[in-house]
């Protein structure tokens, strides 16, 4: 089963301050975490893809009618919590286990060390269907 | 289909003489060759990695150098260099180079070569294995698939595959188990477990059929010719020729299954001319003499059900009173509610919807929250003229599948009926 694990740029549970705040030991300590996961869920064979986005300043808003010129809206946006920051896709036996997972990423370590409790939205990808046997 | 030539069979063209392409050669050789280094070396894990390299070396250097008079001795050969190499010690590997070089003389003997397929197979689907990686590994020491054939069989990256592949046979090599045929009664318990991987080989590989998703329609090719490989170890299991007889009966029906965007068809409405005839000949056969054999089983009722649809020539000719009662039988078989939900449809086929949904009731609590439960609902209550309560099913079953042409198909269905 595959499961996308989604993260925003929203507000974390343990209100900690913006990583822009963090001091650069801080902030290498939290890369590092999301690194040392990722090469985890490579060796069990259940990773298949994760990404982080550039932040919410560079992102586009594109809107067009399919005839005219597209409207295109540069970034920043005041709504920028709402924004997708980065996402692991999972290939693994369980929903258990892709919430296991999430729980991992959420626990990331910020300021001082501290689990950020960073909300993980966990969506299952859509596959095909079985057969009818 | 599939890229896959048809392996041999009994609908196989009599003159096959034509020789055979080198892909489909290796993958015939690995189980045989796997064994052969198994049964020197001793180890499964490291004769395994490098069976898997002589299977390289070979799809890399026989198209131009030609395919060796010995294959099987070859492969032997280069993965025995393989193994030897392993060991860095120069006397002991000295030694070891000796020895392969001298073993490789000989092809290995096809009597313990048939065995050792069965044994891999076991070793294989090891209980402590979860499904995924059984399969997994069953593709490649079994079937001789290379890893970035599986991994993008299983749409994974090549370096997750390998990685599921190689925790999967530390798992076993932990386990000890020697290489050998275990015993009668495990034999039993760890058939269950191989039929179950080529089951799911096989749904993983029909799910998807067309287009980009090819690679993905290999796997069903695979399942079956992996499990023809059980079928000819174990001609008398009335269960192995089963699931074989109910993979071909699907198979038969896979070009049919999708329209002209992709789009799901059901089997109500699939066009019958593009069913494949001789699968389900061969299926009808191989179901039909199981079942005169004795012990019947889940696969068997299964394959038995998909021959009375395949014989159907059209949707309004199916014998639904006799899939009613192998529905019946298979329920009295399994504590599985989807069967249940399956007796539901052929029900209804028979004595009404209303008699259908009844059945249908006994399974409404276990399937509140199962998609396929709101669709057959939602079908029964649209055959029942109830189309309020229809368009409402097929809502909540499109909003709860996790399948995406599934959903396609009940949203637009829901949008048809809400527009009569």
């Amino acid at each position: 089963m595959r499961f996308m694990l989604l993260q925003n740029y929203g507000e974390v549970e343990s209100h900690c301050a913006p990583m822009s705040e963090w001091t650069p030991q801080e902030i290498r300590a939290h890369i590092e975490f999301q690194q040392v996961l990722n090469a985890e869920l490579l060796h069990l064979g259940e990773l298949v893809d994760a990404q982080g986005l550039a932040g919410p300043d560079q992102a586009r808003f594109v809107v067009s009618d399919g005839v005219g010129a597209p409207v295109v809206t540069d970034g920043p946006y005041p709504e920028s919590k709402e924004l997708l920051a980065g996402y692991r896709l999972i290939d693994v036996d369980s929903l258990e286990r892709a919430i296991d997972i999430a729980a991992r990423a959420s626990a990331a370590p910020g300021p001082g060390g501290a689990p950020i409790m960073q909300p993980i939205e966990v969506r299952q990808v859509l596959g095909a269907p079985d057969p009818e046997m | 289909m599939s890229s896959l030539p048809n392996p041999p069979g009994p609908q196989s063209p009599a003159g096959a003489a034509q020789p055979l392409p080198i892909e489909t050669l290796l993958r015939d050789l690995a189980p045989r060759v796997l064994g052969v280094v198994i049964r020197r070396y001793g180890d499964f894990a490291d004769a395994e990695d490098a069976v898997q390299e002589a299977l390289v070396a070979a799809s890399s250097t026989w198209p131009a150098n030609g395919t060796p008079d010995n294959p099987a001795g070859w492969l032997v050969r280069v993965a025995s260099r393989r193994m030897a190499e392993k060991h860095r010690s120069d006397e002991a590997r000295r030694r070891r180079e000796d020895l392969a070089a001298s073993w490789s003389l000989a092809a290995p003997d096809p009597a313990s070569g048939r065995d050792d397929t069965l044994i891999l197979m076991f070793m294989c689907c090891h209980p402590l294995l979860s499904a995924a990686s059984a399969v997994a590994l069953t593709a490649r020491a079994v079937g001789g698939l290379t890893t970035r054939e599986i991994a993008s069989a299983f749409l994974v990256p090549e370096a997750t595959m390998a990685q599921r592949i190689s925790r999967a046979k530390a798992t076993i090599k932990a386990s000890a188990e020697p290489f050998t045929l275990p015993s009668a009664a495990t034999q039993t318990s760890r058939l269950r477990l191989v039929l179950h991987a080529l089951y799911l080989m096989f749904n993983e590989g029909y799910a998807t059929s067309s287009g980009p998703d090819l690679a993905r329609g290999d796997l069903s090719g695979e399942a079956i010719r992996l499990a023809r490989i059980v079928h000819e170890e174990l001609p008398d299991d009335a269960e192995v020729s089963g699931l074989l007889a109910l993979m071909l009966l699907t198979e038969a029906r896979r070009s049919a299954r999708v329209g002209a965007v992709g789009e799901l068809v059901p089997l109500a409405e699939q066009d019958r001319s593009r069913w494949d005839r001789a699968l389900i000949a061969e299926g009808v056969g191989l179901v039909t003499m199981a079942m005169r054999r004795g012990r019947l089983g889940e696969y068997q009722l299964q394959a038995a059900i998909a021959a009375v649809h395949d014989q159907a020539p059209r949707h309004a000719d199916t014998a639904w009173p006799e899939i009613l009662s192998l529905y019946v039988a298979l329920e009295r078989m399994t504590d599985n509610p989807m069967v249940t939900l399956n007796r539901a449809v052929a029900t209804a086929m028979v004595q009404g919807p209303a008699a259908g949904l009844d059945v249908l009731a006994i399974v409404a609590d276990r399937l509140a929250d199962h998609h396929r439960f709101h669709s057959v609902r939602a079908h029964l209550l649209e055959l029942a003229g109830a189309l309020p309560a229809a368009i409402r099913e097929f809502t909540v079953a499109a909003a709860s599948t996790t399948n995406l042409r599934e959903r396609d198909y009940l949203t637009m269905k829901a949008a048809a009926l809400a527009a009569q």
